[in-house]
């Protein structure tokens, strides 16, 4: 994975402003990251590289979207899933 | 906060807040000036005892009671239009806060970093300790750095509510099923209240807002300590 997502990652306080999503109903900012991290997700895995591009989304969607939306377990699961994937590729 | 006999806002604790309110001074003025111009001038018009039948138009009389409403208009216009677009600007928040509305109690989601939640309920009258306020007080706060943008974003998981803190001039619907974005930066440390402002059911005078602005090491600790309690 790139210096620059890793860079990214770490210094990553919020979700920043995305100017798909300008106004006040961030409901698909939410649906949208939610999204494209299992879409990220399945297709990286399919590929067998590295998944922690992935994880820029996770960070987004878990700001942005309630939990009750998402689940806790869902979450977690998320969180486990990308931890084992990382350790897969490195070894 | 609210006080007994109160009749302006309650004193500004983010820059929005105080563009409103000195908005509001600025056309409240206007409008004084001529409700008291008409209340004198339908006071001189039913006390005199002179009568005139005899004009029947006035062209320049007409033209400066056309132009000065249109200039008083305008006036008030610009400042109201500058303070739209400045409440829209596009900021860079440091913090997301979910604020979630139930019948009936707040709850506040941080969940940036690790998944901190709590709910928020009123503490009942009966048990008050002296010095605390009635039907505003709450058992856990949303504590916020101050002087940072921070992102709150509102919904419900039953019916409308709406998340309200004067002091900082939010109001924003809660409404289940979406997601209402607003931001604020507090301009001091300080503990601003505020009320749930859609009906919402039985209880829906007695479930407030508390927000606690403190400095950003102090937010720290609590969150480590809240997430340590949870």
């Amino acid at each position: 994975m790139s210096q620059d997502m890793k860079e990214k990652l770490e210094n990553y306080r919020t979700a920043p402003f995305d100017a798909r999503f300008p106004n006040q109903n961030q409901t698909r900012n939410c649906w949208q990251n939610y999204l494209d991290f299992h879409r990220c997700q399945k297709a990286l895995i399919a590929k067998g590289t590295d998944v922690t591009p992935c994880d820029w989304y996770l960070r987004v969607y878990k700001s942005l979207c309630p939990v009750s939306w998402v689940g806790y377990l869902c979450i977690l699961c998320s969180l486990m899933i990308n931890r084992k994937q990382d350790q897969q590729t490195q070894t | 906060m609210a006080h007994p006999s109160q009749l302006g806002f309650q004193d500004a604790a983010s820059p929005v807040m105080e563009e409103l309110l000195h908005f509001h001074d600025h056309t409240l003025m206007i409008v004084f000036l001529i409700s008291t111009l008409v209340l004198y001038i339908i006071v001189a018009m039913v006390s005199t005892k002179l009568t005139n039948k005899y004009v029947l138009d006035s062209q320049e009389i007409e033209i400066v009671w056309t132009v000065l409403p249109a200039v008083i208009l305008i006036l008030i216009a610009l400042p109201s239009l500058r303070i739209l677009y400045l409440m829209d600007e596009i900021n860079d928040p440091h913090l997301t806060i979910k604020a979630m509305g139930h019948q009936w109690y707040w709850s506040y989601e941080y969940t940036d970093y690790e998944n901190l939640g709590f709910d928020s309920y009123m503490i009942p009258t009966q048990d008050l300790t002296p010095g605390q306020f009635r039907l505003l007080e709450t058992d856990h706060r949303m504590v916020v750095p101050m002087e940072s943008p921070i992102r709150v974003l509102v919904s419900a998981e039953d019916v409308l509510h709406a998340w309200a803190v004067p002091a900082l001039g939010i109001k924003m619907d809660a409404v289940p099923g979406r997601l209402n974005q607003t931001a604020f930066i507090t301009s001091r440390p300080g503990v601003y209240y505020g009320q749930c402002s859609e009906i919402c059911g039985a209880n829906h005078s007695f479930m407030p807002i508390v927000v606690e602005a403190v400095p950003l090491e102090h937010f720290e600790n609590w969150s480590s300590l809240m997430l340590e309690e949870s």
